[in-house]
């Protein structure tokens, strides 16, 4: 497990918040990350974040999801004990497709659900019984937060501290959190 | 007030295209096909229909829920809407011709089936004539056909009126509580209009889904077009307000409605095709037997083609995709179209020659004619409208 020290400052609204970014970031500070209750709009185009690949994996497993539905109705339904159901063509996964595609569909629809979950979960780290990664409770309430790290700037803490201040700040701290588990 | 003009080019290609139209009828005519006429007269009645009343009913459902991303949009939903009365007529045409029994579209409109004494009587249709009879399916059509009509012109008059009078928040109300009874009535009246006019050419069958999957069809048919002409007039330097998230939301709906399509008509599939009782199945034997390649691209296409290619973000904003999507699918419902009434009327003797597509193009230059003529009657973009704000900052990751 690795941590790391960062400096916060907490707002008290959604505004002030993307507003002290951008004088951050104006001055040269890389921001790190920012905490919030709920989204903001706009603010990953201002912490300039990466547009997520969720989506792609989203895919991958719905794809994964469908192979193995069709492997697996193929072996039930047709190989190991072939079914006669109102009179349908039992020996032929083709011949009798329409009867399984909704099977096909909700299984894809499931693996694609859950595999986008459990991914979105272990990137973020915030598998259930995971120690919280939010500075500051109040940013699950009604506060919100920026997060600056010492390594990524050239500055002294001081100098940092400063730069906080400047904006609409409500509180200034210190804490260390959990970067990786493993 | 940025302005769209009805030029002299686009009456050219509209003339153009209602020239071939005529020339097909009359090929039609005079090469003894009149029933095959009369169905393509109803095929693309039916689907250049369908846009007008798909327009209408998309302004609605924005203004129910008053969604602010549609107001860019609203006036070339308008356009599209107020073709809703010629759609009307091109199909009262089609409804008089079987009336006055020069098509016998209407298999049930034979006087024969009802009397117990003739040697045609058909018990199954004869129970049926409380409903299917001349005076209570005409009535039923100027009721359905009346209403959608008036609140189409009522859209498009509030829209006007809303620009000269200045008072947003005013009409923003009466614009829901009307929309809210125009998604009431339509959702009783097209399954009703979906039986009546389309079901019942196949007189002895029914489905109780007909009705979701004949709207399905209307929607995603009507969204495509408005989203192959968003982008038409966007390259010819109109509607600067769209910007990328708003075409992205249109992506989404094509996408989403051709899912909810090809889920509709699966589910009417599947469902017949595993009971497999005679009385249902006929409708499939008939369209798989004798027309199986068309028919498999028909739906193969409609599902294929925007599941796999707007399925992500990028291509979802990019026009080239979109349209080239657009008339894949554009096409693809045409022939859902064309399998709607083939097949009942024509049996195994329908082909897509020169009368169908002729009379798709004319149709189409019909069309054209009125849209881009209602387009140029009003500015492009709404002047007053409590959500307008909204719509022109859309923006959206």
């Amino acid at each position: 497990m690795t941590t790391e020290n960062f400096l916060y400052g907490l707002y008290n609204d959604d505004d002030r918040l993307v507003e002290g970014i951008k004088k951050l970031q104006s001055k040269g500070i890389k921001v790190n990350d920012a905490y919030s209750p709920f989204p903001i709009h706009g603010l990953e185009d201002v912490l300039g974040m990466k547009w997520t690949r969720i989506a792609i994996t989203s895919f991958m497993f719905g794809l994964g999801g469908l192979t193995l539905a069709i492997l697996a109705i193929n072996y039930f339904m047709i190989i190991d004990w072939p079914m006669n159901i109102g009179g349908k063509p039992n020996f032929s996964l083709y011949e009798n497709l329409p009867a399984f595609i909704p099977i096909m569909f909700e299984f894809t629809v499931l693996c694609a659900a859950h595999g986008m979950a459990i991914t979105y979960f272990a990137r973020n780290m915030t598998f259930p019984g995971l120690p919280a990664r939010n500075p500051h409770p109040k940013t699950t309430d009604d506060h919100f937060a920026v997060e600056l790290s010492f390594r990524n700037n050239e500055m002294s803490v001081d100098d940092l501290r400063n730069a906080l201040k400047e904006t609409e700040v409500v509180e200034i701290f210190e804490k260390e959190r959990i970067t990786k588990f493993l | 007030m940025e302005q769209f003009t009805f030029t002299d080019k686009h009456k050219k290609v509209s003339f153009g295209l209602i020239g071939v139209g005529l020339l097909a009828v009359l090929y039609g005519i005079f090469t003894g096909q009149g029933e095959r006429t009369w169905v393509s007269a109803m095929i693309n009645g039916w689907y250049f229909f369908s846009i007008g009343l798909a327009a209408t009913f998309f302004i609605a459902v924005n203004m129910a829920s008053q969604a602010g991303w549609f107001v860019v949009f609203k006036r070339l939903f308008e356009a599209l809407n107020m073709f809703l009365p010629v759609g009307s007529i091109m199909l009262i045409i089609v409804f008089i011709g079987a009336t006055f029994h020069w098509t016998h579209m209407y298999h049930w409109m034979d006087s024969e089936l009802m009397d117990p004494h003739s040697e045609h009587f058909d018990y199954i249709i004869a129970n049926k004539e409380p409903y299917l009879n001349l005076s209570f399916w005409w009535l039923r059509i100027i009721l359905l056909l009346g209403v959608w009509n008036l609140f189409a012109f009522l859209f498009r008059k509030r829209s006007i009126v809303e620009d000269e009078e200045a008072q947003p928040k005013k009409w923003f109300k009466k614009n829901i509580t009307l929309s809210a009874l125009f998604l009431v009535f339509f959702g009783y009246t097209i399954h009703i209009g979906s039986w009546d006019w389309i079901m019942s050419i196949d007189t002895h069958w029914f489905s109780t889904l007909f009705g979701w999957y004949i709207f399905a069809g209307v929607w995603i048919t009507g969204m495509t077009v408005a989203i192959i002409m968003t982008l038409w007039l966007k390259s010819k330097g109109h509607l600067k307000e769209i910007n990328s998230s708003h075409i992205h939301d249109m992506g989404k709906w094509v996408f989403g409605i051709s899912f909810l399509w090809t889920y509709l008509w699966f589910s009417q599939f599947m469902l017949i095709w595993y009971s497999n009782i005679p009385e249902e199945v006929t409708y499939f034997i008939a369209r798989i037997e004798d027309y199986k390649f068309t028919f498999w691209t028909m739906v193969l296409i409609n599902f294929i083609f925007p599941m796999l290619l707007l399925m992500s973000k990028t291509t979802k904003r990019n026009p080239g995709v979109l349209i080239f999507v657009g008339i894949v699918i554009l096409f693809g419902h045409w022939l859902d179209s064309y399998f709607l009434f083939t097949p009942g009327v024509l049996k195994d003797q329908g082909t897509i020659g020169v009368v169908e597509i002729g009379m798709l193009l004319g149709y189409a230059g019909v069309f054209l004619f009125v849209v881009l003529s209602q387009l140029a009657k009003a500015p492009l973009m709404v002047k007053e409208h409590a959500l307008l704000e909204e719509s022109l900052h859309h923006h959206i990751n």
